[in-house]
């Protein structure tokens, strides 16, 4: 693991890198299909108590079939899933220490507020008082108390969501699984409630596992994300090494903005890896342990923010491309100029306006140099 | 823009007369002093007095009722339980078989459905009778039950009774809390038809019954052979009082639900 390289504070939260550590769910070789279709493949993975657990990845690629295994709505075909050591394979639904947001919400609709919240403590046989007691607290967790009384159809979109929030943490379930459970809010919305479940799971200590299509939204809210393709985990780690390490172009395309570069290794020296990658072009360098053959067709990724453009040859780059600027992309605080190189693919360098637009010496059609360190870049095999 | 002109009125009187004339006018005579049915002789409620002292009426009348209420009870309990295997269970081999059959007996001509009951008690060698006026009553009001109940199924969201199992609930208690509730509306209705269609049952109900199990229609229909008689116009006025009177009461306990679900709406917005 490459963890080392980033710098971290002495007593950060990371018990996936503790072997000692053991951990809350355990799926082991889970294969999960239906009929002929293999929704999930051969897939282990731990996810450790306290942690929020993202699950990143296209539409249909398994990640609400991986939620509904551990709810217990589906049971995996082959392999097991183990949850604070004790086996799931045959438990049901209603005896599993795991509570479910719907990406629906779910919501009773002949129930008031009050009683969607008691729900489940009620069928754990609480007494009065204390159901009384902990639907207070949910309420005023989710600051829905003047509400308490009405029902799920005279609640907007955002307080049905805090609703179906408020049932599922009623429980104080050992895990919590969110089904995409601000899909349905707005933007501004949607990042005031990012940080309240941040919050709301500092605050209890609970494990949260969530379900995104929104990159950004896994970034912000996890400590951990798995990127999902086909029913596989393509790279499992912290937000931050996803973003720096991808181990795929997969991960690296899936998780921000990225340029690809396609070559073959020309040599390798030391820790540095050559790559021609077009005609007539000196070799560009990457920072790399793998030590692979000449000839080998990879890839090098490297983000946009990390390029830097110039109008005149830099001096002692470690790598530099001459381009021509072919489109230039303004979103207020950063410029994205799109550059051809010479053998027609496209870069794409991030710049963060600090000068006024008219100061700008950089436009459409100039010959301009792309540069960047060797180590800013990520070496890819596959 | 509802104005009545003359054209809107007419329609309107007509179709109210087509509809409701031949009853109007059966209620009118029911009351008639004559022993004969087409000559009016003066206001009266004697032959009201008569069926209720008519025991052989009377009979008829708490066999229907008993026959509707055993019989619509047992065939929406079927019948829901049909259309939760026809919306809840996966596929499974013969479900396309299994949906047409349930709704088959409803376009079966009764003369054949109840053709076929009489030749299965007989070979059971069964007695006819109350029971199996009851049974064959049971047997094609299941389907019209199975039909209303699967048409509220079909758009309710399974997402919910999910959410009951996650929060702790039994497969059962999942639908005692949560299915049930919400799709009782639905119950209700199908219970409502299954009782009307047995109530006015005649031509099942004569090849199923036996002595002693007479239903109300079968006794008419038997009166009316042998002439039409003032009793007869009486009894039906009264049939059609009851069957008014259960539609009012039903709507307006529907009605009355509604408003206080109205009226606990608009207390809960205000109180925010
Ligand atoms: N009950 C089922 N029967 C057959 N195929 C299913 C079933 N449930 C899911 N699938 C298939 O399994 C695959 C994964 O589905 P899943 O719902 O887990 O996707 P997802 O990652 O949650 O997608 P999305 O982001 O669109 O919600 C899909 O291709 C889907 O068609
Ligand atoms: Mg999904």
């Amino acid at each position: 693991m490459e963890t080392s390289v980033l710098t971290q504070p002495v007593c950060k939260f990371a018990p996936w890198d503790n072997p000692a550590q053991k951990p809350l769910v355990r799926f082991e070789n889970v294969t999960k299909k239906f009929g002929d279709f293999t929704a999930i493949e051969n897939l282990t993975l731990n996810i450790y108590e306290r942690e929020f657990f993202a699950l990143l990845g296209p539409s249909g690629c398994g990640k609400t079939t991986m939620m509904r295994m551990l709810a217990g709505f589906e049971y995996p075909t082959t392999g097991n899933i183990a949850l604070a050591n004790t086996n799931l394979q045959k438990a049901p639904p209603h005896k599993r220490p795991v509570n479910m947001m719907f990406q629906s919400y779910a919501l009773f609709p002949h129930m008031s507020v009050e009683q969607n919240i008691a729900f489940g403590l009620k069928q754990e046989k609480t007494s009065k008082a204390e159901i009384k007691q902990r639907v207070e607290e949910m309420l005023s967790l989710v600051q829905l108390e003047p509400f308490a009384k009405r029902k799920p159809h005279q609640l907007s979109g955002g307080q049905k969501q805090r609703v179906a929030l408020a049932r599922s943490l009623a429980k104080k379930p050992k895990l919590l699984l969110l089904d995409e459970p601000l899909g349905a809010l707005d933007k501004k919305l949607r990042e005031q409630t990012q940080f309240e479940l941040m919050n709301i799971q500092e605050q209890l200590g609970l494990t949260f596992v969530i379900v995104t299509h929104d990159q950004e939204e896994a970034m912000t809210v996890a400590s951990r994300i798995a990127v999902m393709d086909h029913g596989k985990i393509v790279q499992v780690a912290t937000p931050a090494e996803i973003y720096e390490y991808p181990n795929s172009r997969y991960s690296a395309d899936f998780i921000g903005d990225v340029n690809i570069i396609e070559g073959k290794i020309d040599v390798t020296t030391g820790e540095t890896a050559s790559l021609n990658w077009a005609e007539g072009e000196t070799p560009l360098k990457v920072s790399t342990k793998q030590r692979p053959n000449h000839g080998t067709t990879c890839w090098l990724a490297v983000r946009p923010e990390k390029l830097r453009i110039s109008k005149e040859k830099p001096e002692n780059a470690d790598n530099c491309i001459k381009g021509e600027v072919w489109d230039i992309g303004y979103t207020g605080n950063i410029s994205t100029y799109h550059v051809k190189a010479s053998n027609g693919s496209i870069l794409k360098a991030q710049v963060s306006n600090r000068e006024h637009l008219a100061d700008r010496p950089i436009t459409w059609e100039d010959t301009v140099y792309i540069h960047w360190e060797k180590g800013a870049g990520v070496f890819l095999e596959n | 823009m509802t104005r009545f002109n003359w054209f809107n009125t007419t329609t309107l009187t007509l179709g109210f007369a087509f509809l409701y004339l031949p009853i109007i006018l059966l209620m009118i005579y029911s009351f008639n002093e004559s022993r004969l049915v087409t000559v009016w002789a003066g206001f009266s409620t004697r032959w009201y007095q008569s069926v209720f002292f008519n025991e052989s009426f009377m009979n008829a009348a708490w066999v229907t009722l008993r026959v509707g209420f055993l019989s619509a009870s047992i065939a929406t309990v079927f019948g829901t339980m049909a259309a939760l295997v026809l919306n809840r269970a996966g596929p499974f081999t013969g479900k396309t078989l299994f949906t047409g059959m349930i709704y088959a007996p409803m376009v079966m001509p009764e003369v054949i459905t109840g053709l076929s009951l009489l030749l299965l008690f007989v070979s059971l060698d069964f007695t006819r009778g109350f029971w199996t006026v009851t049974l064959a009553h049971i047997t094609f009001s299941m389907c019209y039950a199975a039909v209303v109940v699967s048409a509220r199924l079909a758009t309710f969201e399974k997402d919910l009774e999910e959410a009951a199992l996650d929060l702790g609930c039994t497969r059962f208690s999942a639908f005692m809390q949560v299915t049930l509730p919400i799709i009782f509306p639905a119950i209700l209705a199908a219970w409502l038809l299954a009782f009307t269609l047995s109530l006015d049952d005649l031509v099942i109900a004569s090849f199923a019954s036996g002595p002693g199990a007479t239903t109300l229609p079968m006794k008419i229909y038997s009166q009316v052979r042998i002439g039409v008689s003032p009793e007869i116009n009486a009894l039906s006025s009264i049939l059609i009082a009851v069957v008014a009177i259960g539609v009012v009461t039903a709507s307006l306990v529907t009605k009355q639900a509604q408003l206080k679900r109205m009226k606990e709406e608009r207390l809960a917005t205000n109180a925010s």
